[in-house]
């Protein structure tokens, strides 16, 4: 396995709380690694390491070559690794398209190249039908699709999705998955904070458990969710992955 | 060229709109009265002012209380650089709008960095615009607290922007000053800085997130708004041929411009234009009332203060309806009509 992103020994401190503790794993080329535990667990945490938004007291994060963790968020974003968030944030002043835009000129510098390629990722994310519309008043499912489709219009190499699926009904869910895969076969790496279990485990290559900060487990779906350890600490009774 | 071309088409609709706007405002000189064409020079002028104020404020949201500064900058780039070097006012104006663009650079950059935003951004410019009103009364290579008179041309003077006998000319200068600043707004709002300003204004985090760098953005937001503001004021010293640091930097100044925008829409390209209009007319109309009330308003009559009484209230009844200004109003009436 080829890794895109490494992250080493990362551990992250708030006062006394330890929110991530020494925390290792490494994204392949092609990879859909999610990472699931509890609330509080340290999974948004590690994300905002990876992504800039808070440097780590220990350990280093590796992407492309370089150490990136002591570069703003920006700068990590103009590398190519994107991040979304837990809370959708939407340009809430700007239309759907005007949105998608804004991520789109980061490689395109051209108005009509910058619209054009982010009407495509409205199109990738299904909702080309609401591009002009104001971002007041979408639905949680076309928040989360926009947060999607304005990380996917910058052309990540990595793309970080915090819990995407969440929130989502069963339906709007399944459609989500299938965007996400799509994403990964356009040639994404993906690193997926998710709650919905059923969701994660049918979604993921890997699966790691990220329990009080430090990291429990990794590996396939299947072997996680009889590991004895998760078990006990996390899914609570053996679970069953759900068939596609 | 073609990328001109390209944006030309992509804000094709902003551009009717301006030459629209244009030829009718072209057109005013040739119906009014001198003492109505230099209310309409004025309210160009700060609508200039606010067309500068509205890049930083509008665009990019960072609220200045203190755009007197750019505008003082510019009034006193031109009133120097003619009555001590003897440099053209129009290249002052140039010069004038770059002396602020630096001075927005600078000061921006450490506010930015510091993170000042809000409110506490607000008083910085509010203070920054303080201490250069300050330094320039007392400073007396600028004229101290006695101010720089601009020595008369006599006559129409192309090269000194002065037009004593045909003052419709000094009002086409300063509607072509309008024009070509709308023109380079909706440019810069079309392309990607715009698109970086909207989204730092909307949020930071996630802009930044998208491979914004804020700061720059804000910086470059700092610099267009100080250009144009402190064209303005460059041009108000020409039509006041006077200047002093009161009228310059005073505070008064900074909510003169930044009115304008917020009466039209704060974050338009239209609405500084559109508030400075509205507010011309309705400070004229108030003055008038109560110059010559109707008869049944006699008591009324000459009663001093009243018409800024009367002007400041209605201004209120109309920032309480149309808290985001007239087009923020039209827009939410037309989008609450189902689709």
């Amino acid at each position: 396995m080829n890794p895109v992103l490494s992250v080493r020994s990362v551990t992250k401190r708030f006062g006394g709380l330890t929110a991530v503790n020494g925390v290792s794993l490494d994204l392949g080329e092609g990879e859909i690694l999610g990472i699931i535990g509890p609330n509080g667990a340290g999974k948004t945490t590690l994300f905002n390491v990876i992504s800039g938004a808070i440097p780590p007291d220990q350990g280093e994060v590796v992407y492309g070559g370089d150490r990136i963790d002591r570069l703003a968020p920006y700068e990590i974003a103009s590398r190519g690794l994107v991040r979304t968030f837990q809370v959708a944030k939407p340009f809430t002043g700007l239309t759907v398209l005007e949105n998608v835009m804004v991520g789109a000129f980061l490689r395109r510098p051209e108005h009509d190249e910058a619209k054009v390629h982010a009407r495509a990722m409205l199109e990738r994310t299904g909702l080309d039908a609401l591009a002009d519309r104001p971002v007041k008043g979408l639905t949680l499912s076309a928040r989360k699709r926009l947060e999607l489709a304005r990380a996917l219009a910058t052309d990540p190499t990595v793309l970080l999705l915090d819990e995407v699926l969440a929130g989502l009904t069963p339906t709007e869910g399944a459609e989500m998955v299938k965007v996400v895969r799509a994403i990964r076969d356009g040639g994404v790496s993906l690193l997926v904070i998710e709650h919905v279990m059923a969701a994660i485990m049918a979604l993921s290559d890997r699966v790691a458990v990220i329990h009080h900060g430090e990291l429990l487990a990794i590996g396939p779906p299947a072997q996680i969710a009889k590991d004895p350890t998760v078990v006990a600490a996390y899914l609570g009774e053996e679970f069953q992955i759900a068939p596609d | 060229m073609s990328k001109i071309r390209k944006l030309a088409q992509a804000s094709s609709r902003d551009l009717m709109v301006l030459a629209i706007v244009v030829t009718i405002l072209a057109l005013v000189p040739f119906g009014v009265s001198r003492f109505t064409l230099s209310v309409a020079i004025a309210a160009l002028i700060f609508a200039l002012a606010g067309i500068g104020w509205n890049v930083l404020s509008g665009f990019a949201g960072q609220f200045s209380f203190g755009h007197a500064a750019y505008f003082g900058l510019g009034a006193y780039t031109v009133a120097v650089t003619l009555t001590k070097y003897s440099i053209s006012p129009w290249l002052g104006l140039i010069l004038g709008g770059l002396v602020a663009a630096v001075f927005g650079l600078l000061t921006g950059w450490i506010s930015f960095r510091f993170g000042l935003k809000g409110a506490y951004f607000a008083l910085a410019t509010f203070a920054l615009a303080e201490m250069l009103r300050l330094t320039f009364n007392t400073v007396d290579f600028v004229g101290a607290g006695i101010g720089i008179t601009i020595p008369l041309a006599g006559g129409d003077d192309w090269a000194r922007i002065q037009f004593e006998d045909t003052p419709s000319l000094q009002y086409w200068v300063i509607l072509g000053l309008v024009a070509l600043s709308t023109l380079a707004v909706i440019g810069v709002m079309k392309s990607r800085i715009g698109s970086m300003m909207l989204a730092v204004r909307e949020d930071e985090d996630a802009a930044s997130a998208l491979g914004i760098n804020p700061l720059r953005a804000k910086l470059i937001a700092i610099a267009i708004s100080g250009f144009i503001t402190a064209l303005a004021g460059g041009f108000y010293t020409q039509s006041l041929l006077f200047i002093n640091s009161d009228l310059a930097f005073g505070p008064l100044v900074s909510v003169l411009i930044l009115l304008r925008p917020i009466i039209g829409g704060v974050g338009t390209i239209w609405g500084p234009v559109l508030g400075a209009g509205i507010l011309s007319v309705l400070g004229e109309a108030t003055r008038s009332l109560v110059r010559q009330p109707p008869s049944f308003l006699q008591i009324i009559e000459g009663v001093n203060g009243l018409d800024q009484v009367l002007f400041g209230l209605i201004l209120v009844v109309v920032i309480i309806r149309a808290p985001d200004g007239v087009l923020g109003w039209f827009r939410r009436r037309r989008q609450s009509r189902p689709a």
